[in-house]
């Protein structure tokens, strides 16, 4: 049997709630609903899941879907071995056995065909035929399956079918808004609030100009790294440059007009 | 000198060294010696003198040396007396030259120039340019060697100080380097650009000026708007270089926001954080500025209510963004406290801008006991919160009532150092209920005419069938292209929103037809490389026991699509009319269709044109471009689509023609033609019906032999009747108008899928 402490999240990851998603997502968990979680990059999404499991108790199996993903990755797979082969277990057959919540991350990065291996585990089923072991594995009870998209960037071409779709209960996430994302900033970094308020506000300036030379604003995420860069002492200035425009955007003009945006809001 | 008039004994001497006897040199010498005596040192003098002497011997007359006598001593100041050399060695070459006419300009204009390149190095580089230009006008014809005097060169000394306040010298270079290019085999218009007056003297002038261009810096002001402001108001430049008398000053309405072509720039102020505090300033009035009644305010309470609410929304906004402080601080004047006499001078607006400052600047450091008091009181009233405009124009104009005096009325007007430029004029804080009489009213807005809008290329002439005679018309059509007028794109974008819904619909078609340059095939039996995941995993099955899967093969394919599309657009009156059974008329349910078909095809990266065209008589066919093949679906393309406007008749044929010569220029496998239109073709100098009908059709058959398929997208309900004829089975009735904005994609899709 797997050790299923090491899935365990140990310590209280921060997660500051925008809404009711906490209380739902326990309600959904009580029912073991299956979850989708959606959002820009960088919003909140992964950390969320983590904190419920924290908050649940229960171990969390994640993994980074990508295009190269094969069902045998999710179900598991023989190995060959000197004397024959051996059945190894794939993570969600792994998450299904011992009871934990399996998080897809950005479950339409992986082809369309190895994501329907997930459906007899999201309907009232709850198994999974393993059939080159010939094996029906009935879901341990605490078992929930989680995945995580991001509609913005990825092409409808990997969207998901909509048999896919309709097996989830759905959250959907965007950043927070100036106040709750400045306490975020200073609670995660201990930066004061009123330099998490610039940050925030640097941030917004480029979620503004989204669609307009911006794929995507600043995330949270990046705002942390702001912060953290700001707490450890970097200058203002030089950590938003580092930390908040130079990852998003190599268009001279966009630059300059967000480097405005930084001496205008640090002064 | 006459005999019982009082002579310096030196003065003697001096005036024996310029050994003339031109009057007016008599009559002025005194004053001019003076000058130079104050200004130059001994040794310059002497050679001041000697230099005036040798122009005096040139034999053009008094001019040359009159000017020299008078220019020359605030010239020296500027850049040095030991300039002097150059100078005359300038003078020197230009005698020898067929030139010499050129001398007096040249010399009455010096000291203005030299004032404003301030160094002999400038100088310098300034006679080597004049001197360049002397070389390549001066004419000879028929091997008669420099015979005649370059026609621009008088003209252009006379406009250099104008020119150098605009340009610096490389600018200055590169202008003369384009007149001479452009017109140096035809004198007048030679003259005419060197006088500045002509179109693309200014023109070139404009491209070369100093300082920042609006036009390099639109991009980035747009981002500025929207990113700090979420303001999207389009920018309209307006020209500084000619109006020297009125400054015109930025103000908005709601065609946009208007600002300054240029900005120099100021101290320690960049030209670029010009422009973005006068935005900022009118982005702030936008915001919290409520329009007031101003009827029965005089004209000086409404200048005080507009100092004391433009430091209001400064206020705000430097607290929305701290950084704005030192930008305006920079860039607001500083009014010494006593530089204005009360008695003598009206000090309305020096009180003004000092009080506007105080409010603005906490270390203002003036004493006048009204003022602190004010300024006290606007800090407690901002203290508060946002404030209002109401609010604060009664305390404007209780400071007003506090420190009126009677001098305010005099017409001196103490006016150094008392404009705020990047203020606008705050044409929108005012309502008037009752016509003004008075002269700042602002001029009502012009209808435009079409006239007006587009002269630019000349015409092209384009046949015309005649289906009598079965010939063609040669030269018939004349049809004029210019870029269609821009207007907001942000209308575009908010149409695209209202339409978002059917846009994720159409992605998802187009993901579909989008073209992945390699494609990967997986699970083949037979291909160009071996799958090594799925091998191994075949190999485990045969090991297992299971039967394994043969298909361990991958191969490639690529993936291409190749098609030029031009999308014709019917702009004649009748789109004008509302669609049957909707609040729309036909041409903003056009705009919306073709957005969002622009929009997709953007998405696919098929090249893609977009034009309209109408027409008033054979003789002025318009084709407007909108988007062209290079341009992205940007803001530009976005900005002509949305002020695409519906007038005259459609006389489709020779508009056909003319995209098609653009459709052919271009490398594709498919060049397809779309055509949407609201009617039949016709034009008020055809009475014949069917005329247009049949040329049009013949051009449907041209543009197929040449390649491109045609197809046509009528609105026209009772185009059944028509229709076929001219294009076949090429084209669709949509009956519904207001479907259009999700068909017109559609078809293209299908029409190219």
């Amino acid at each position: 049997m797997t050790d299923k402490e090491q899935y365990k999240v140990n310590a209280e990851p921060y997660y500051q709630a925008q809404g009711k998603e906490v209380q739902l997502y326990e309600a959904a968990y009580r029912n073991r609903l299956p979850v989708m979680v959606k959002g820009p990059t960088g919003c909140g999404k992964s950390r969320f899941v983590e904190y419920m499991a924290w908050k649940l108790n229960k171990p969390l199996i994640t993994v980074a879907c990508n295009e190269d993903m094969t069902a045998s990755d999710l179900v598991g797979r023989y190995l060959l071995e000197a004397n024959g082969t051996r059945w190894l277990d794939g993570p969600l057959t792994v998450a299904a056995r011992i009871g934990a919540i399996c998080y897809l991350d950005e479950i339409v990065e992986a082809r369309q065909d190895t994501t329907v291996v997930i459906h007899p585990l999201t309907d009232h089923r709850r198994t999974l035929p393993l059939d080159k072991k010939g094996e029906l594995i009935h879901a341990h009870p605490d078992f929930q399956l989680v995945i995580s998209y991001n509609p913005g960037y990825q092409s409808l071409m990997k969207d998901l079918k909509q048999s896919t779709k309709q097996r989830f209960t759905a959250f959907d996430f965007d950043y927070p808004d100036a106040a709750l994302e400045t306490t975020i900033l200073a609670k995660e970094t201990g930066l004061d609030e009123a330099t998490a308020g610039k940050l925030v506000k640097i941030g917004q300036t480029a979620r503004n100009l989204k669609g307009h030379g911006l794929d995507e604003g600043i995330s949270t995420r990046l705002l942390v790294y702001a912060a953290t860069l700001i707490k450890d002492g970097v200058d203002p200035l030089d950590a938003c440059r580092m930390a908040l425009v130079r990852p998003i955007t190599d268009d001279a003009d966009i630059r300059e007009t967000l480097d405005h945006a930084i001496d205008a809001t640090f002064a | 000198m006459t005999e019982t008039e009082y002579q310096h004994p030196l003065m003697k001497a001096y005036w024996a060294i310029l050994d003339t006897h031109f009057k007016p040199v008599e009559d002025v010498f005194e004053d001019v010696m003076a000058e130079a005596l104050a200004i130059l040192t001994r040794e310059g003098t002497h050679q001041y003198l000697e230099a005036a002497r040798v122009i005096g011997k040139l034999g053009r007359g008094v001019e040359p040396m009159l000017a020299f006598l008078e220019e020359w001593p605030s010239a020296a100041k500027a850049i040095g007396e030991d300039g002097l050399p150059l100078v005359m060695a300038m003078i020197q070459r230009m005698q020898k030259s067929p030139n010499g006419k050129a001398i007096a300009p040249f010399l009455q204009t010096l000291a203005p120039v030299a004032r404003r390149l301030q160094s002999q190095e400038a100088m310098g580089d300034y006679l080597d340019i004049t001197l360049d230009f002397m070389q390549r006008t001066t004419g000879s014809i028929h091997g008669h060697h420099t015979t005649f005097p370059s026609p621009g060169l008088p003209d252009f000394f006379a406009q250099a100080p104008f020119l150098l306040s605009q340009l610096s010298l490389v600018g200055l270079k590169n202008w003369v380097d384009y007149g001479i290019r452009n017109y140096n085999s035809h004198p007048e218009r030679q003259k005419d650009y060197f006088t500045v007056q002509s179109a693309d003297s200014h023109a070139v002038l404009q491209r070369e000026r100093h300082g920042t261009l609006f036009m390099d810096v639109e991009r980035k002001l747009d981002l500025y708007l929207r990113g700090m402001w979420q303001d999207a108001q389009q920018l309209v430049p307006y020209s500084t270089a000619f109006d020297e008398l009125r400054k015109p000053v930025p103000y908005y309405d709601k065609l946009g926001m208007r600002i300054p072509d240029v900005y120099d720039d100021a101290d320690t102020i960049s030209g670029l954080d010009r422009y973005r505090a006068t935005l900022a300033h009118m982005v702030g009035h936008r915001r919290w500025t409520q329009a007031q009644i101003a009827d029965n305010w005089s004209p000086f309470q409404r200048m005080a209510v507009e100092f004391f609410e433009d430091c209001r929304i400064e206020t705000l906004l430097c607290r929305e963004y701290p950084g704005l402080k030192r930008i305006f601080l920079a860039l607001h004047p500083k009014p010494v406290e006593d530089a204005c006499d009360p008695e003598t001078t009206s000090c309305l607006r020096h009180r003004m801008v000092m009080i506007s400052r105080a409010l603005l600047d906490p270390d203002h450091g003036y004493q006048d006991a009204d003022l602190l008091t004010f300024t006290q009181r606007f800090h407690d009233l901002m203290a508060q919160g946002e404030s209002n405009t109401r609010d604060i124009a009664s305390l404007a104009l209780s400071y007003v009532a506090k420190t009126r005096r009677q001098s305010d009325q005099l017409a001196k007007v103490h006016f150094d150092n008392t404009v705020v430029d990047y203020r606008d004029d705050n044409r929108q804080m005012w309502k008037f209920i009752e016509e003004s009489d008075d002269e700042e009213m602002f001029e009502k807005e012009k209808k435009r005419t079409p006239e007006e809008e587009h002269k630019g290329l000349p015409p092209r002439h384009y046949p015309e069938w005649d289906y009598k005679s079965l010939t063609y018309r040669p030269d018939w059509a004349s049809v004029y292209e210019a870029l269609h007028p821009k207007g907001n794109p942000a209308d575009i974008d908010k149409l695209l929103e209202k339409h978002s819904a059917l846009a994720k619909r159409l992605k998802r078609i187009l993901d579909l037809l989008k073209p992945q340059d390699k494609i990967r095939i997986r699970y083949q039996e037979e291909g160009s490389e071996l799958d090594l995941d799925v091998a191994i995993r075949s190999l485990i099955d045969f090991k297992g026991g299971a039967n394994p899967d043969p298909r361990i093969n991958m191969s490639h394919r690529t993936d291409g699509r190749n098609i030029a599309v031009m999308l014709l657009l019917d702009l004649s009156e009748s789109l004008n009319e509302k669609a049957s059974g909707s609040e729309q008329t036909i041409l903003e349910l056009s705009q919306e269709a073709v957005s969002l078909l622009a929009w997709a095809v953007e998405q696919l990266g098929d090249p893609f044109a977009i034009a309209g065209f109408h027409s008033n008589t054979r003789h002025d066919v318009r084709y407007l471009h909108i988007k062209g093949y290079s341009e992205s679906w940007g803001d530009e393309a976005k900005g002509r689509l949305a002020a695409m406007q519906a007038a005259y008749s459609t006389r489709m044929g020779a508009a056909m023609r003319h995209a098609a010569h653009y459709l052919e220029a271009r490398q594709a496998d498919k060049k397809l033609m779309l055509i949407l239109t609201d009617g039949q073709p016709s034009d008020i100098d055809t009475h014949d019906e069917q005329l247009l009908i049949e040329d049009t059709r013949q051009a449907v058959k041209e543009l197929d032999r040449d390649g491109i398929f045609t197809y046509c997208i009528s609105l026209d309900p009772k185009a059944d009747e028509y229709v076929s004829g001219i294009f076949g089975r090429q084209y669709t009735v949509i009956d519904n108008i207001q479907r259009l904005p999700e068909k017109l994609p559609e078809l293209f899709l299908a029409l190219t899928k």
